[in-house]
């Protein structure tokens, strides 16, 4: 029997019948998948962003809610908008939020490049490690993430305190206490210690797939192993590094946890300050347009990100 | 075994013993985990010659030539390159380079980048580096493409782009693994030729490592044949071909018909096998180094039988048998003989005339004869 391909018209295929009926009244199959996220983002994202935003052109008042209605309904049926940009110029003429937002984005920059330093070269060595071990060395890597985040960072407090861990072992060596609470170092142990596995993640991914014969080619052409990894291997691990770095950084911008539990007075980071104004002050409008100033920090970079990795990839 | 008669003005230095090999590989062996990928393996190679080593997979082909790259360390023997060890340098100082089976071009940087990539580990001013290059890119004949990426380019670009980065440094040893074996059948045969004028140009030293025959005996100056890890002989095309030293290697180059024998009659001048296999007495008309009533095999190739239906004259060398089978290749037909003995022997025949009305067909009692230096005999 010959077995040429045919069209198989016999089998009754609901699921093909539902689509044929779909695209009748013009649905596609890929509108019906994107159809669900698209729901689920307008309705968990982008409207409370608009409430935001719309909290933040208002102004502080008491009551419930603590803000001016945007929108007034006078007599004889008229509407008045009212837009206060109040709280938006004050962002830029109190300098307390242009240093948070300034400390933030210095923090989170010199948190993300030790994330790299330390985690280019593990996620180097795990990618080259033999299949047996790579899969015990991810899995250490993965680990961390089975307990909870904040159980993690207040743990770290038990080492850094005056009479912590690394004190007491100090101690046993004469050495004088260290005071690492409550300043930028713990700050920077933290950030890194929590967003490291983002950083290795990604750089492994990337570095797994690199062909070795372009390493065995550049060492064939007489390429020392340094200049192998400048010149190959760090160019085609970019992508990795553009990744790990913007999941390290994004997140680490807005830290209100670690500055909290870690940090000192001093540390003056935007998740704070957005917590302060919205806990202690009470003034939602200054809160939210921290808020929105602080999204506008961080998307800005990721698209920046993003058009140096597409064209990257773009091969 | 005969020898072929010398030629008056030889340029093949392995003929001549007091010639200095370029490459010598002594007793090398490389073991991965206890198993032997490359065992005692001996050879030696000269100035301007393309060596092709020849292997099905898991020969040990590659890893020799690996070991000639630096890649691999050999777990015992030596490895002389132009008079100097090699065997400890690493990769990168040796004077060899290599062109990798998937070619392995560098995908961030373009066909000028990649053939400059060694010039530029060399402190060579770059106007020179350009110079090189675009002298490089017109040998293989991509001028125009030298700002491509490797994606922007076909199979056959890649696989020169490749070439042309491998001779950018001028090695005196190029090696090539599988160098034509991501092109299809057209282009290869094209580009096999182009390979041979641009190493008799450069006169650079090639070793290639492939599993194709065909591609060996059209390239090679000289052939080994590795099977399992060990060199199984080392020869000319022609010598590899017509003169197989074994079974396996009498299998591996082209196809042969196998017959086992028994020695009955040896002499200097010749020898006689009595074959039940072949239904016949075979006729030998050279000495060869064996003793009565010796166990032997003795092969012969397809195009070296004649089909006929007539029995021809003699007494030896003739057998009979029913055509089984016919495969027409439009060049030669491959004709499929059953003999008396239930043995399967294949014959071809060039199609020399158009429509031969008087070719034998199907279910044909037919006699085959050949020459009595048609065969080769095998003891190994």
């Amino acid at each position: 029997m010959s077995r040429t391909p045919e069209p198989s018209t016999s089998v009754p295929r609901p699921l093909k019948l539902a689509e044929q009926a779909l695209s009748r009244l013009g649905v596609s199959g890929r509108a019906l998948i994107i159809f669900a996220p698209a729901v689920w983002l307008t309705i968990f994202f982008l409207v409370p962003l608009a409430v935001v935003f719309g909290i933040s052109l208002s102004t502080k008042q008491f009551g419930r809610p603590p803000y001016s209605n945007l929108l007034t309904f006078g007599e004889a049926g008229t509407v008045q908008l009212t837009l206060h940009l109040s709280n938006f110029v004050k962002l830029f003429s109190d300098s307390l939020y242009v240093n948070a937002y300034i400390n933030s984005i210095k923090i989170a920059a010199i948190a993300t490049l030790i994330a790299l330093a330390l985690g280019y070269p593990m996620a180097y060595f795990i990618a080259r490690a033999s299949d047996r071990w790579r899969n015990v060395l991810l899995m250490l890597v993965i680990l961390p993430f089975w307990t909870s985040f904040l159980l993690r960072v207040y743990a770290l407090t038990g080492f850094m305190r005056g009479n912590g861990v690394i004190n007491n072992f100090l101690g046993l060596f004469g050495i004088e206490p260290l005071i690492m609470m409550q300043t930028d170092f713990a700050v920077y142990v933290g950030i890194v210690y929590t967003y490291l596995p983002f950083m290795i993640l990604p750089l492994y991914t990337n570095l797994v797939k690199l062909d070795g014969t372009l390493l065995e080619a550049s060492a064939d052409l007489g390429a020392r192993p340094l200049r192998t990894f400048l010149a190959i291997t760090l160019p085609l691990s970019v992508p990795g590094i553009i990744a790990g770095t913007m999941l390290v950084f994004i997140p680490a911008i807005g830290e209100f946890v670690i500055p909290s539990l870690l940090g000192g007075p001093g540390t003056l980071m935007i998740g704070r300050v957005l917590w302060d104004e919205f806990f202690s002050n009470t003034n939602w409008p200054r809160a939210a347009a921290v808020a929105i100033a602080m999204l506008i920090v961080v998307v800005v970079p990721i698209m920046l990100m993003q058009r140096a990795q597409s064209a990257t990839v773009e091969r | 075994m005969s020898k072929q008669p010398l030629i008056a003005a030889d340029t093949r230095p392995w003929r001549d013993p007091a010639a200095k090999p370029f490459v010598r590989i002594n007793n090398v062996t490389k073991k991965f985990a206890d198993v032997a990928a490359v065992s005692d393996v001996s050879l030696e190679i000269y100035q301007g010659e393309l060596f092709c080593l020849l292997g099905g997979s898991g020969s040990g082909k590659s890893t020799l030539l690996r070991m000639l790259a630096g890649f691999e360390t050999p777990t015992a023997g030596t490895i002389e390159i132009d008079g100097q060890d090699m065997t400890a340098v690493p990769p990168y100082s040796r004077p060899v380079n290599m062109m990798f089976q998937s070619y392995a071009l560098f995908p961030h940087m373009n066909v000028e980048q990649n053939i400059a990539y060694g010039l530029k580990r060399e402190n060579i001013a770059s106007t020179e580096v350009g110079q090189r290059v675009n002298e490089l890119l017109a040998l293989v004949k991509l001028a125009e493409y030298g700002k491509r990426k490797p994606h922007q380019l076909s199979g056959g670009q890649r696989q020169r782009v490749a070439l042309a980065r491998a001779l950018a440094k001028r090695p005196k040893l190029l090696l090539l693994d599988e160098p034509l074996g991501a092109l299809d059948k057209k282009l290869r045969e094209e580009t096999q030729f182009e390979l041979v004028k641009i190493q008799e140009t450069l006169g650079v030293t090639f070793i290639v490592v492939t599993h194709d025959q065909e591609e060996a005996m059209s390239l090679a100056t000289r052939i080994g044949v590795m099977n399992q890890g060990e060199i199984a002989q080392i020869g000319e095309p022609t010598d590899i071909y017509e003169f197989p030293n074994s079974r396996f290697v009498a299998n591996f180059i082209g196809s042969a018909n196998m017959f086992e024998g028994v020695v009955t009659e040896d002499e200097s001048d010749h020898i006689m096998i009595d074959s039940p296999e072949a239904g016949c007495a075979i006729y030998v008309d050279h000495g060869v180094d064996c003793a009565p009533a010796q166990r032997l095999w003795w092969a012969i190739r397809p195009e070296k039988i004649l089909l006929t239906r007539d029995r021809p004259d003699g007494v030896a060398n003739i057998t009979r048998g029913l055509v089984d089978d016919i495969g027409y290749l439009g060049d030669t037909s491959v004709y499929q003989v059953v003999l008396d003995s239930g043995k399967k022997v294949r014959v071809t025949k060039a199609n020399t005339m158009r429509g031969d009305l008087e070719a034998i067909k199907w279910d044909e009692r037919v006699y085959l004869s050949w020459a009595g230096n048609a065969g080769s005999v095998l003891t190994a």
